[in-house]
Formats: C-alpha cells, sequence, structure tokens
C-alpha cells in the first residue's frame, strides 16, 4: 500500500485552449464579433446604395398619397388615402381571409379525418384519396386551378348561375344577399347572450347536481335549444326586423347585396381543402395515438359509443392533437401570402407588391410586413401554447 | 333415473362471413347510416369520376402540332405534346440537354443507392451525393469548364428548374440546420440566443417574403456594383428559410437520443465534436429521415413560388404557355399536367417516408 503523500495534489493549471468555460468565452465573444461585423458591413453597403440610388430611407412615406384603387376593403379606402392606410387595409385582407381559412380548414379537416377511420370502406378510401390528392399537389398550383381555371371561366353576369334567384355566381365574383336590420333587432344579440349565459349557469347547475345526485340532464341538447330557440323567439316576436338586399341584375352587373371577389374565393377555397388535408391526417394519428386500451376499458365500464368518443378519446387525442394542428394554422395564415399571385389584395400584394413599387421604400416595407408575420406568428402560438397547458395530461 | 332431455332446436347456419357478399356487408352496408353513406359516396364517385374519365381519356385528342388538331370535346394533350420539351427544360438549349440528362440521371442513381436498404457502402454514397454531386451538377449545368458552352441561368426553366431549386436548397440547408439544431440545445447562452432568433424569424415569416427580400433586399447589402444572378437569389432565400426548417428537425432527431449516449461519450473522454459527430449525430439521423423527407416534399412544393420573383419552373413556365395565344383556353389541361408531376414526386416520396417511419417504429402497436 502506498502511503498517500501529504502534500496537496497540484493539479496544473490546463492551457487556455483546454478549459472548456474560457473556450465557450471566446467562442462566444468571436460569434459576437462576427455577427456584428457582418450586420455592419450590410449597413454600411445599404447606406452607400441607398444614396447611390437617391432613396431616403423612414417612414415618412406611410403618410404619402398611395393613389391606386383597391378591390376590396374592410375599411373606406379610396385612391387619396395614404400608404399607412393600404397597409391596414391589406392587413385587414390577409387577416379576414386567414381566418375563414382557418375555420373551414377545421372543419373539413376533422370530417375527413374522423372520415379515414369510418368502419365504411368506401368513406374510408374517400377520405384517404383526398388527403393524398391535394396535400401533395403545391398550393399555388391548387389557387391557380380555383382561379383561373374554374373562377375565371364562369359566365358573365347575364347568364350567371343562380341558387334560387338570390345567390349569383359569375366570372365577377360571388353576390350574396345582404341583411338590413331595422329598428328593434338589438333585441336578438341581447336574447342571444342572456341565452348563452344561462345555459353556461344551466351547465354550472348540472355539474353540481350531477356530482351531488348521480343524475344529470341532457345539457349540451338543453343548451342548443336555449342558444338557438330563445333569439328564434325573439326574432318571431318582434315581427322579423331584417329585410334581405338580394342582388339584382342591373345592366351588366349585379346590385346590391355582398359582393366577394373571385380572388378571395379562389384563395380561400385553395387555403381551406390545402390545410384541411393536412389538418386530416393529424386528427386521424391523434385519434389513433390513444391506445386502445383506453377504448377497451371504456367499453368494459359499458359507456355507449357516443360517451366513449366524448368522454375518453377526444380529450386525450387533443392533446396529441393540437401542437402540430397550430403550426398548420400558422402555416395557413403565412401562406394567404399567395394571394399576390392572383392579385387578392392582401397585405403582400398592396404593401410590398404595388407600394414597394411606387415607392421604393424597400426596407422599410418588407420589415413591416415581415414584422406583421412574426407578431400574428407569436400571437397565434402563444395562444395555442395556453390552450395546450390547459388540455395537457398533468403528471404529479 | 332417466333424465327427461330435450333436445334443443339446431340453430340456423351462420350467414356469409367470407366472400364478397359478406364483405360488402360488413364493410358497407353494416347499418341504416351505413347504407346511406355508401351510397351517397358511390353517388359522388360516379358523378365526379365518369365525366373526369371521359375528358380525359375517352373524348381526349392526343397527337397533332397544333390546337386545330383539339376538335373533340375533351382534353387537349395535344398543348402538352407541343410543349413538353419547355415544360421539362426550360429554354436550355435543345443540343445540350443531354447535359441535363446526365446530370438527373446521375442524381436519381445516387439517391436511388442511398433509398435502397441493401446496397453497400451508403456512407460513402452519402458524401458523394452531399459534397462532390453539386459540384459535378454545376460544371455540367451552367458550362464554363471542360469545353462546355455556358448556358446563363435565365434559360433555365421547367421542371429542371424545380428540381434545382429543391435539391440545392436542401443540400445547402442540411449543414446550417445542423449547425443551427446544434447551437440551440447548447449551453451557451449567445449561441443558443443566436440559433433561436435564427430559427424563429425564418420559421415565422412566408416564404413568398422571404424571396421578395433576397429579390429587392438583397442587392441592397451587397457592395456597390456587385450583382448576383436572379437565380442565386432565389436560392439564397430558400436555403435560409429551409434551414431553420431543417434545424428544427435534427433538433427533433437529437433530442430523440438518451442523454447516456452523450454522457457515455464524455466519459470515454471525447469531445464535443466527436461526441456529435461519431455517437449522436448517426444515431439520430436514422430516425431524422422521415422528417427531412417531409420537409423535403414541403420544399419542392414551395418551390413553385419563385414565379412569383420571375423564375419560370414547372408551375411558372406552364402559366406562361397558358397565356400563349395559340393556346388559349387549355388551362385545365396545364394545371393538370402540372399537378400530376409534382403529385407523382410528392406522393412517392411521402411514401417512402411512411415505408421509413413504419421501418424505424418498434414500438407495440395494433
Amino acid at each position: 500500500m502506498s502511503v498517500p503523500s501529504k502534500a496537496p495534489l497540484r493539479r496544473p493549471k490546463p492551457p487556455f485552449w483546454r478549459d472548456p468555460a474560457k473556450r465557450a468565452l471566446t467562442f462566444q465573444i468571436l460569434l459576437m464579433i462576427g455577427v456584428a461585423i457582418f450586420l455592419l458591413g450590410i449597413v454600411n453597403n445599404t447606406q452607400d446604395n441607398l444614396a447611390a440610388r437617391g432613396i431616403t430611407t423612414g417612414f415618412g412615406f406611410l403618410t404619402n398619397t398611395a393613389g391606386f384603387g383597391i378591390v376590396q376593403s374592410l375599411i373606406d379606402y379610396s385612391s387619396e388615402s395614404s400608404y399607412g392606410r393600404t397597409f391596414l387595409v391589406g392587413l385587414l385582407n390577409t387577416l379576414i381571409v386567414s381566418a375563414l381559412g382557418v375555420l373551414a380548414a377545421t372543419i373539413i379537416g376533422f370530417v375527413v379525418g374522423i372520415a379515414r377511420l369510418s368502419p365504411n370502406w368506401l368513406i374510408a378510401r374517400l377520405a384517404t384519396c383526398y388527403i393524398e390528392i391535394f396535400r401533395n399537389i403545391p398550393l399555388l398550383l391548387q389557387i391557380f386551378f380555383w382561379y383561373f381555371a374554374v373562377l375565371r371561366t364562369m359566365p358573365s353576369a347575364r347568364e350567371s348561375m343562380s341558387l334560387g334567384e338570390v345567390i349569383f355566381l359569375n366570372v365577377r365574383g360571388l353576390y350574396l344577399p345582404e341583411p338590413q336590420f331595422l329598428s328593434g333587432f338589438g333585441l336578438i344579440p341581447a336574447a342571444f347572450v342572456i341565452a348563452v349565459v344561462a345555459s353556461i349557469a344551466f351547465a354550472l347547475w348540472n355539474k353540481r347536481r350531477q356530482e351531488a345526485t348521480g343524475k344529470r340532464l341532457p345539457a349540451g341538447w338543453i343548451s342548443l335549444a336555449l342558444i338557438l330557440g330563445l333569439p328564434l323567439l325573439v326574432l318571431l316576436v318582434t315581427g322579423v326586423p331584417v329585410t334581405w338586399d338580394v342582388p339584382a341584375l342591373s345592366g351588366f352587373n349585379f346590385r346590391g347585396g355582398i359582393t366577394v371577389i373571385p380572388e378571395f374565393l379562389a384563395l380561400w377555397l385553395a387555403l381551406s381543402i390545402y390545410t384541411a388535408s393536412f389538418i386530416a391526417e393529424i386528427v386521424r394519428s391523434g385519434i389513433q395515438a390513444i391506445s386502445h386500451g383506453q377504448t377497451e376499458a371504456a367499453q368494459a365500464l359499458s359507456l355507449p359509443q357516443g360517451l366513449i368518443l366524448r368522454l375518453v378519446i377526444v380529450p386525450q387525442a387533443m392533446r396529441v392533437i393540437i401542437p402540430p394542428l397550430t403550426s398548420q394554422y400558422l402555416n395557413l395564415i403565412k401562406n394567404s401570402s399567395l394571394a399576390t399571385a392572383i392579385g387578392y389584395p392582401d397585405l403582400v400584394s398592396v404593401f410590398a407588391g404595388t407600394t414597394l413599387n411606387q415607392t421604393g421604400q424597400a426596407i422599410e416595407v418588407i420589415a413591416m410586413t415581415m414584422a406583421v408575420y412574426l407578431t400574428i406568428s407569436l400571437l397565434v402560438s402563444t395562444f395555442m401554447n395556453w390552450f395546450n397547458a390547459r388540455v395537457a395530461l398533468v403528471e404529479r | 333415473m332417466i333424465h327427461n332431455r330435450t333436445v334443443i332446436e339446431a340453430r340456423p347456419a351462420p350467414t356469409h362471413t367470407i366472400g364478397p357478399v359478406a364483405w360488402l356487408r360488413a364493410n358497407l352496408f353494416s347499418g341504416p347510416i351505413n347504407t346511406i353513406l355508401s351510397l351517397a359516396a358511390i353517388y359522388l364517385l360516379v358523378s365526379l369520376l365518369v365525366p373526369t374519365i371521359q375528358w380525359a381519356f375517352i373524348d381526349a385528342d392526343w397527337v397533332g402540332t397544333s390546337r386545330d388538331d383539339c376538335s373533340r370535346e375533351g382534353a387537349c394533350w395535344v398543348f402538352i405534346n407541343a410543349r413538353i420539351g419547355q415544360f421539362i427544360y426550360g429554354l436550355y438549349p435543345r443540343h445540350e440537354i443531354w447535359r441535363v440528362n446526365v446530370t438527373f440521371g446521375l442524381f436519381a442513381v445516387l439517391i436511388a443507392w442511398l433509398a435502397i436498404p441493401r446496397l453497400p457502402l451508403k456512407r460513402w454514397v452519402a458524401v458523394a451525393t452531399l459534397v462532390v454531386f453539386p459540384f459535378v451538377a454545376f460544371a455540367l449545368l451552367y458550362g464554363g469548364r471542360f469545353g462546355l458552352p455556358v448556358v446563363e441561368t435565365h434559360r433555365w426553366g421547367g421542371l429542371m428548374l424545380t428540381l434545382v431549386l429543391a435539391v440545392v436548397g436542401m443540400v445547402a440547408a442540411l449543414p446550417i440546420g445542423t449547425l443551427l439544431a446544434l447551437g440551440r440545445r447548447s449551453k451557451m447562452p449567445i449561441v443558443k440566443s443566436f440559433s433561436v432568433i435564427f430559427i424563429e424569424f425564418w420559421r415565422g415569416v412566408p416564404l413568398i417574403t422571404v424571396l421578395f427580400m433576397a429579390s429587392v433586399m438583397l442587392p441592397l447589402f451587397l457592395p456597390t456594383g456587385m450583382n448576383v444572378d436572379r437565380l442565386v437569389r432565389a436560392l439564397i432565400g430558400i436555403t435560409l428559410f429551409q434551414s431553420a426548417y431543417m434545424a428544427e428537425v435534427i433538433r427533433g432527431g437529437l433530442q430523440a437520443i438518451p442523454r447516456g449516449q452523450e454522457e457515455a461519450a464524455a466519459a470515454l473522454g471525447m469531445g464535443y465534436w466527436k461526441r456529435m459527430g461519431l455517437i449522436v449525430l448517426p444515431q439520430a439521423l436514422k430516425m431524422m429521415i422521415p422528417g427531412i423527407v417531409n420537409t423535403f416534399i414541403s420544399l419542392f412544393k414551395d418551390t413553385t413560388l419563385v414565379m412569383i420573383i420571375g423564375l419560370f419552373d414547372l408551375l411558372g413556365i406552364v402559366q406562361a404557355a397558358l397565356s400563349d395565344s395559340r393556346w388559349l383556353g387549355f388551362s385545365v389541361e396545364g394545371y393538370a399536367f402540372a399537378a400530376l408531376v409534382f403529385w407523382i414526386f410528392c406522393f412517392s416520396m411521402s411514401r417512402y417516408s411512411q415505408y421509413l417511419e413504419r421501418k424505424l417504429h418498434t414500438g407495440h402497436k395494433r
């Protein structure tokens, strides 16, 4: 046995490049310097280039008159409006097509996803075909198809296709009747709000009663009846204070009603159908991810099929579905920028397209456009993360 | 004692449980709702398929040279026939087309080698595909070396350009994405935050704004007087965009490797790059392949967006051909052709990735 030496063990100090802490620090400083030099170079070059082209930087251009019209705007807009107003119009157009697209894609996606798991062979095959066809064709091609091959070849206004002489479809777009609210209509939204509050209260009472006595009433149906019935009742009692402004042919075009431009229709259809095929796959894999033992256990408790789905499968499947569903929603919002290819006046089209070309303020315009999409992405993912945290499995 | 036994009546023989009738009964007509659904589906299929087949095959015109040869009611595939050279090779000079064919033939052989599990020497083929092949392909397609005449990039187009964009974007994004993924998992705060910002920025904006940026802002960023080819600008944008998505796929693969692997490597005295390069990444790569194939599919579809900044990929050149005054009114045929080409590529790739997933999935399945 060797006697341990009393002298303190002197570890040689490692050289500078062998010390992980110092090496990491050096590496990071080098990275910072590299990035800084790169950015400085870019800024420098940009200033030179802008000076050479005589472009002044800054956001002053936003107050200048735009001087071009936009076919669809949700807020007042004319060619005398400013570029700032153009930005807002584009943003709102992006948001509305995205919101309606998300809605439609979710509905189609869930229906097709569940249909793919149907015991009916034919339905399951049809759903599979839908998914495999639409998700393997580029979105831009689908937009072009709906726009150039379908909607642009519609008949002219005089020969428009009509549904019951109230809804018309022609080469200029889709014409829908517009509700005109008369006095006394305010009672109906009020009745709706009351019905919603009442059904929430009823659901809470029902839950407490079930916990106390074990008995429960069909809360879903009662709430549905309340929410639909009460406004309908008020509507009938007040004598239907709504008239419909039905579009009518006058001259070569339709007047009155709501006009949905074909660009919007094409973009909305393509976005919904394309994204729905991805959502359907997500829904299917989410449902299949639930262990079969869960269904069997629920069957052993003799729960009926509907309750197995509602109480056992869906709540667990949602946990698997929500994260990829979020990224599909974000994809849809980002893909709505393809509008520019068919001239739907979205943010990229009117702002990063027309405004950029007219003003030449490339940096400001692209930065603002990107900032909008980044903000939307961050907001949606924050919201969905919060929602996901609520439904997530809490372990220990 | 004699028990009084009563014989139970014989049960009727069970209805068919095998055979087409039983199959139909079990799968299509098992109840009233199912029957209604099946009938609706059959109606839908018939009303969609019959006119489509009638249009695309029975009433279609296949041979000819001009639109006058398209007399019948159905599809006019003459249009596609007359334009097929342009759709595939763009405006590439006709007598130089062999170069494109050789390049993509070589590429197909390399990819097939990598994709078929039984073939040996995977590692060397992968290195050849990722490192050597890009230079060979550039020399062949662009020319200027070995006595090949230069073909300017503005003459590239069609399916060939689509493939060039997708493959170059992919191959260039792999190393950048790997570095970003490693950076995002790094313990160094500055490296980590740099990677996170980079990844989240490119993932948060649409590809179209990235392409706009590459085409209008990139020239401003470069020293005055320096000009970058339009195709290169698009490639830079696509690469940056794709590397962010690739980084997330690679990060997912890295996370699937148990920590013990890296710790064991560290215990053997391996440094960071050896641990990553020899232990973690090779194991993670196997898990990442389906994800990489999936991002490649979406990149392949997204390359169609370059037509918005004025490059003529397959969709761009079809769209341009549709506005040719000699061939007006054949948009459905044009789109159907482009859709079919994209569909064949994407569908076969997605099948391959599903096959891999099944091969790698060794858990319990029902």
